[in-house]
């Protein structure tokens, strides 16, 4: 992204953004609500068209499927008569037409992913069969079945069973390994350790590239601030910045 | 002879026409079912009535006027929710009432003949002519090619508009297709079973099929034939009784709908029986 603007209408929500996900990249995007998370998510999809400024892919993300997409879990109705295995399949229509047939290897693929993400014997189900996080699994199926080589997570730190919070982040790292993630978190106190780096996005973008502290930059907070926390927890604490 | 080759024309045609009916109602029902768009098309059926009005008055087809209203108000909708000025189902509302308005005050300003308004409303197999068979059976092809080439592509969008956006730059212009097929065939059934009840002959089938099953491409092909059923029955029935055979028809498929449900929820409590004994 090189000094990308976009806006709605007169309100500007990005502008002048310089951004490289790198490969295997881990980056996890915080900001306030209204601050441009979103936006930039919308613009990396090409569902906003930015004012100013442009995208450049790498040659090789142009073909296909390129980047998945998990989106907050309200986007399809979970009692349409759809099965699991025809969702995730969904996740390959960028690379067929709109005439499409799905291959037998298109449903093989599709069965691949279904136990990789545990969901064994719920390929014939539908949606309001399935709990909370198995629906969150099947539209994670949707984004990597095409093996994209960036996947954009929006707010999925909106877990209905906790339990599944932890394997969805091990599954990530597991993930991180083929692809680069690029994750909104609407957390900003919390995020997950498997998080490389950082984008903080409030209209402007600051890239943080690591795990990173100095005493310089945690003096220009202005104030003495204090971390609490029990036992061995991972933290990262961010360099200042306007 | 010659009223049993009345009776032979009159049996195919019914024949035919439930056919066409039970294909065109199942595809689109399926469809309008599974999306939530049943008030959209109650809306779009009874917006058409004005052009059935217009039709009369201007001395054309009324099914052409009906047909040109269908699509006019579908499409309108459809925008009007796109661009997300006007809540949708006030919008529906208004056009729903609307029409009938419209029809009403040009069938009374139509010199001479008043056509029997009771046929448009309720449906009426005797006003069906093989025109009409014909549009339905060119219906038919239609949906089925349309439905079956861009199967996946359908289904996507209307699951999930805002993820097909991602990939792809024509859910719009599907949504617009499919609105405006889906008002055509509303038309097409209006002389059968009659703007009051045609909205029963998309959404009661598809209802039927999923006590069956969830899966989209199997709620098609048991609406098509559940579809049948009823209105092959119904036209029967409707025949010998001498009442109208949209009311005949919508009745026959609700009882097939009781009887179903009955009978699985029955099932369900037996089997759940056997497992505790065992």
């Amino acid at each position: 992204m090189h000094s990308l603007s976009a806006s709605y209408g007169a309100n500007i929500a990005l502008k002048d953004v310089d951004f490289t996900v790198n490969e295997n990249d881990f980056i996890g995007v915080i900001g306030p609500n209204g601050g441009g998370k979103t936006t930039l998510l919308k613009v990396i999809l090409g569902l906003l068209n930015p004012v100013k400024g442009k995208m450049v892919f790498n040659s090789e993300l142009l073909n296909g499927n390129s980047i998945g997409y998990l989106p907050q879990i309200s986007t399809g109705d979970i009692n349409y008569p759809v099965t699991v295995t025809d969702i995730i399949l969904s996740g390959l229509m960028i690379r067929k037409g709109i005439i499409s047939r799905m291959s037998l290897s298109d449903k093989k693929k599709a069965n691949t992913v279904i136990d990789e993400l545990g969901l064994e014997g719920m390929a014939k189900s539908t949606l309001n069969e399935l709990s909370g996080g198995q629906m969150q699994r099947v539209f994670l199926g949707r984004a990597i079945i095409g093996d994209p080589r960036l996947l954009l997570l929006d707010e999925p730190a909106n877990f209905v069973d906790t339990t599944f919070e932890n394997d969805f982040y091990e599954k990530l790292k597991d993930l991180n390994k083929r692809m680069a993630i690029l994750m909104v978190s609407h957390d900003v106190g919390t995020i997950s350790s498997h998080i490389k780096s950082f984008a903080c996005v409030n209209r402007s973008l600051h890239y943080h590239p690591s795990h990173e502290i100095t005493n310089e930059d945690l003096l220009a907070y202005g104030c003495p601030i204090q971390l609490v926390t029990h036992g061995d927890v991972p933290h990262t604490v961010l360099k200042y910045h306007k | 002879m010659e009223t049993s080759i009345f009776q032979y024309g009159f049996i195919v045609k019914g024949l035919l026409g439930a056919v066409f009916a039970s294909v065109t109602a199942g595809l689109a029902g399926t469809y309008v079912v599974s999306k939530r768009m049943v008030f959209l098309s109650g809306g779009i059926t009874h917006a058409s009535f004005g052009g059935i009005g217009i039709g009369y008055f201007m001395g054309i087809n009324p099914v052409v006027g009906a047909a040109v209203f269908g699509i006019l108000s579908a499409l309108g909708v459809e925008y009007l929710s796109v661009k997300q000025r006007i809540r949708e189902d006030s919008a529906i509302g208004i056009l729903w009432a609307f029409g009938m308005a419209i029809g009403i005050i040009f069938i009374y300003l139509t010199p001479g003949y008043t056509p029997n308004l009771m046929s448009y409303l309720f449906g009426s197999i005797l006003t069906v002519s093989n025109a009409d068979i014909i549009a339905l059976g060119t219906m038919s092809a239609i949906l089925i090619l349309y439905f079956g080439i861009f199967y996946r592509t359908i289904l996507y969008i209307s699951f999930d508009e805002v993820f097909a956006r991602t990939y792809s730059s024509y859910v719009d212009v599907f949504k617009y297709i499919t609105t405006s097929l889906i008002a055509l065939t509303i038309v097409l059934n209006i002389r059968m079973a009659g703007v009051v009840l045609v909205i029963s002959l998309l959404t009661i089938p598809p209802n039927i099929a999923m006590l069956f099953t969830r899966v989209y491409f199997k709620i098609v092909i048991w609406s098509v034939l559940a579809g049948f059923v009823g209105t092959a029955t119904g036209y029967v029935i409707s025949y010998y009784a001498g009442i109208p055979v949209g009311a005949t028809i919508i009745f026959t498929l609700i009882i097939i709908w009781v009887l179903v449900k009955t009978t699985t929820l029955l099932i369900m409590k037996l089997s759940k029986r056997r497992n505790k004994v065992l």
